[in-house]
């Protein structure tokens, strides 16, 4: 069957250079993985600062200067880099990379990508955007610090930057090279029988996903370009004619626009925060099926609810960009649209409620953060609206308001999701269990401090607080009344970071020593579940797969369990 | 396509030669016609048309977009209508910008 | 074992894996050069009437045109190239292919002459916002005509031989994708010429 590994892989080959889409996979898992954990280290030392401002850094205060104390440039420093990693390092690649690579091919019945060896380059891209972007701390310059956002003229002469752009240009080669293949992949090689409507509706997410990337990154890949030409061949394509910064006029040529950087960026910016939401919806949607023992309701609408809400995201990118002096024509074209793309989420995450009206609930620890995403993301897409709508947007915008908004859809919200794929499909990647105990460990008290950290958001951001601010808005009148909730906020972060420790400790001990299970054993539907656990190398399944029911056939009446794979006659 | 055999070839390779003589023409076409006196916005539309008929023939015949799939056929109209918002939306924000 | 339709063509879509994926990585390359004749719009939009039409006078229209025939030529040899595989050819696909490596190669001498001409009297980037857009877009033109030689480079003589002899049918394929994208390279500098040196 595997005519071309004749011959013997040697170590390189089988883990570190691999093109089995699983290896790389895990490889994409363990790797960003990492960068969330670093991330959020840096926003802990942040959230020092913010609850005590100007006291030492406990720790890590040796790395921070003579005193300590977490200065202002090295605060934006952390902040545009907790944003850029979290998001470029941690999250896409973790839901993409690393569940999209491993199960898409599974899910659809086949034995790896369509390509893949461009799988293993589109890693590797990665990991040196990793790297070149880690470095930056190391700099003499010090790492970025003009927020993930990166807006001139301020980008164009702070630190960091450069470097910041160059990583950009390998992680966006990498997404690129990524959602190429998975797009063909889901095209070309769907198994026998496996037609559009009996896709698992993870494998529609990743496929939408992917067209996003591909769609909407190459004008920030334009935009980054620009940028660098701006910074390194004084060209002035974001600088305004006039421009006087730190006290001196700026000796460019000028003629250039601040306003277009915007544009470019969010073009991207906003699709992209769908690309972090999909594959955690597709997640959702499996883990939701599988513990009610039903099928999904409302498949079908939630697929084309998934495609508009894809093809929309193209169309509102400017209501990041309500208070640049936009005229009310387009002001109004993007609020309607903004408004509009709010509805296909409402259907998807309606029907992922409804799935749960007349199910046999279990309330295992995937279960219980897909079941906590519904809240949480629902909170994230309601404190999204006033946001999206023009005059509510002049008092909201860039305060805390907003950190609170896109916090609990990424991080109670896809980062829940992704803690529940975890859980989910450890058996299938190890053959083995992890441990239910530690795994409501973890849970409970994440959900709790989750909460905790971003709920007094929307009070300090709607009292005025300004985000990216070094000392959390002390300096300020209308600020007094709602500082006091720094400190809260920065307890429930700490203690949301031990809260991870059960999480470290399950993994590294279940790999070794956790229950050892069959290769089914939620008794699941789809058909990642009839390959072998972990999946044979290179080839994944024992025979040809084929495909003849749809993805989520549960308590059928008449049948003999309550499940039926997809595979079975 | 696999399905191609020799005489059929032959045939393409005549469309090829004609469709490069026609860009050729083109391309003449588009250098003498900037020598014209016309109005700035005559001008744009006036290259612009010759420069989509050239790239239409290079992309219906060289790559044979003419008798190309569906599906790929679906995926340029998307990337086609993205690429316009991606073009003429943020000029409009300009255009339609307050005065401040 | 290889992934299925790696060469021959899935009955439902009637393509193989190869040129889906082309042009898919082709549609994320529209919008890259959307990305930047955006710019080039709303930076043309925000200068002052008649400053990118005087800065624009500055560059060689006869050189360009040339440069324009060169590229529509090799358009066609990398065709000619494909057909004559198509036919089992395999020296006439050699010629072909070496054809369409030198018209590039004149190509990228052309650009040579013109960049460092506008160096030599001064003109750079910084000089003005149309001469940074128009070294950036044809700059990025220029990268990608080296990326397509070397792809094309490395099909023409070492891996050539050896792909033919042993799977003609994926060979083949992808010299059609490499063409694909030669021909996108074309297309993107259709437009380039005008609009950067007529308009």
């Amino acid at each position: 069957m595997s005519s071309d590994s004749h011959h013997k892989e040697n170590f390189l080959q089988k883990y570190i250079f691999s093109v089995d889409h699983k290896i790389i996979g895990l490889q994409y898992g363990i790797t960003s993985l990492l960068f969330l954990f670093f991330g959020f280290f840096l926003m802990m030392i942040m959230r020092w600062q913010l609850a005590y401002p100007e006291t030492p850094v406990p720790i890590v205060g040796g790395l921070l200067g003579d005193t300590g104390i977490l200065l202002p440039e090295i605060y934006n420093s952390l902040g545009a880099m907790h944003g850029t990693i979290m998001i470029f390092l941690g999250v896409v690649p973790l839901g993409v990379g690393a569940f999209g690579n491993y199960f898409v091919p599974l899910q659809i019945g086949t034995i790896d990508m369509a390509f893949p060896r461009l799988n293993a380059a589109s890693y590797w891209s990665y990991f040196v955007g990793g790297v070149v972007m880690v470095s930056s701390f190391f700099m003499p310059e010090g790492a970025a610090r003009s927020g993930w956002t990166s807006y001139p003229p301020l980008s164009v002469f702070e630190s960091g930057q450069t470097i910041w752009l160059i990583g950009m240009i390998f992680l966006i080669t990498s997404s690129l090279l990524g959602s190429i293949n998975i797009i063909v992949t889901i095209v070309q090689l769907r198994a026998p029988g496996l037609s559009w409507f009996r896709l698992p509706f993870f494998v529609w997410a990743q496929f939408v996903t992917s067209f996003l990337l591909v769609l909407a990154f190459p004008p920030l890949e334009a935009a980054a370009i620009l940028q660098l030409m701006d910074r390194v061949a004084s060209t002035s394509f974001f600088l305004p004619s006039g421009l006087v910064y730190a006290g001196a006029t700026v000796e460019v040529y000028g003629s250039g626009s601040p306003l277009l950087w915007q544009h470019l960026f969010w073009f991207l910016a906003h699709p992209e925060v769908y690309v972090l939401i999909l594959p955690a919806m597709g997640i959702v949607g499996e883990v939701l099926a599988n513990n009610t023992r039903k099928p999904l309701w409302g498949y079908k609408s939630m697929v084309y609810a998934i495609v508009f809400l894809g093809f929309m995201s193209f169309i509102v990118w400017a209501h990041h960009m309500f208070l640049t002096g936009m005229g009310q024509a387009m002001s109004a074209f993007f609020q309607t649209t903004t408004m509009i793309i709010s509805i296909p989420s409402i259907v998807i995450l309606t029907a992922f409620f409804i799935s749960l009206w007349g199910g046999s609930i279990r309330y295992n620890t995937p279960m219980l953060f897909a079941l906590s995403f519904l809240p949480m993301f629902g909170i994230g897409g309601l404190t999204g609206l006033p946001l999206g709508i023009g005059a509510a947007d002049i008092h909201l915008h860039d305060t805390y308001y907003v950190i609170g908004h896109f916090h609990y859809v990424v991080a109670p919200g896809t980062l829940f999701a992704l803690f529940a794929g975890i859980y989910y499909w450890f058996p299938k990647i190890t053959g083995r269990k992890l441990s239910e105990s530690l795994g409501k460990l973890h849970f409970w008290p994440s959900l709790i401090f989750m909460n905790g950290v971003f709920m007094p958001m929307f009070i300090q951001g709607l009292a005025g607080v300004s985000r990216r601010l070094w000392d959390g808005g002390q300096l300020y009148a209308h600020a007094q009344d709602v500082l006091q909730w720094n400190e809260f906020m920065s307890i429930s972060a700490f203690c949301l970071g031990a809260a991870q420790i059960p999480f470290i400790i399950n993994v590294f001990i279940s790999l070794f020593n956790g229950e050892k299970v069959d290769r089914n054993p939620w008794g699941a539907t789809t058909l990642e579940w009839s390959a072998p656990s972990p999946p044979l190398p290179h080839v994944n399944f024992e025979g040809s797969v084929e495909v003849y029911r749809e993805p989520y056939e549960y308590s059928v009446p008449g049948a003999e369990k309550d499940f039926t794979p997809q595979s079975e006659k | 396509m696999s399905d191609h055999d020799h005489g059929h070839i032959e045939e393409h390779i005549k469309v090829y030669l004609t469709v490069f003589g026609a860009l050729a023409v083109l391309t003449l076409l588009t250098v003498s016609a900037s020598y014209m006196d016309v109005s700035n916005t005559e001008a744009i539309f006036l290259a612009l048309s010759i420069a989509t008929v050239k790239a239409s023939l290079v992309a219906g015949y060289f790559m044979h977009l003419i008798t190309e799939r569906q599906t790929i056929i679906y995926i340029l109209c998307l990337t086609f209508v993205f690429f316009l918002v991606c073009m003429f939306v943020p000029l409009i924000t300009i255009i339609d910008h307050t005065a401040l | 074992m290889q992934a299925p339709y790696t060469v021959e063509e899935r009955p439902e879509t009637g393509l193989n894996n190869s040129k889906l994926g082309i042009w898919v990585f082709l549609a994320s390359e529209v919008m890259l050069f959307g990305g930047l004749f955006s710019a080039y719009v709303f930076l043309r939009m925000a200068a002052p009437a008649g400053e990118f039409a005087y800065w624009g006078s500055k560059l060689s229209i006869p050189m360009a045109t040339v440069n324009t025939m060169v590229l529509i030529s090799s358009s066609v040899t990398v065709i000619m190239s494909w057909a004559s595989l198509k036919m089992k050819d395999f020296e006439k696909y050699k010629m072909y292919m070496g054809l369409t490596l030198l018209c590039a190669l004149i190509f990228l001498f052309i650009k040579y002459f013109e960049y460092t001409g506008k160096f030599h009297h001064g003109i750079y980037p910084s000089s003005s916002t149309f001469m940074a857009i128009y070294f950036t877009l044809t700059g990025l033109h220029g990268l990608h005509i080296i990326g397509g030689m070397i792809v094309m480079g490395y099909f023409w003589l070492p891996a050539g031989n050896k792909m033919w002899h042993s799977e003609p049918e994926h060979f083949t394929n992808r010299i059609e994708a490499a063409g694909l994208y030669w021909h996108f390279v074309d297309l993107v500098w259709i437009f380039l010429f005008p609009i950067l040196y007529l308009l």
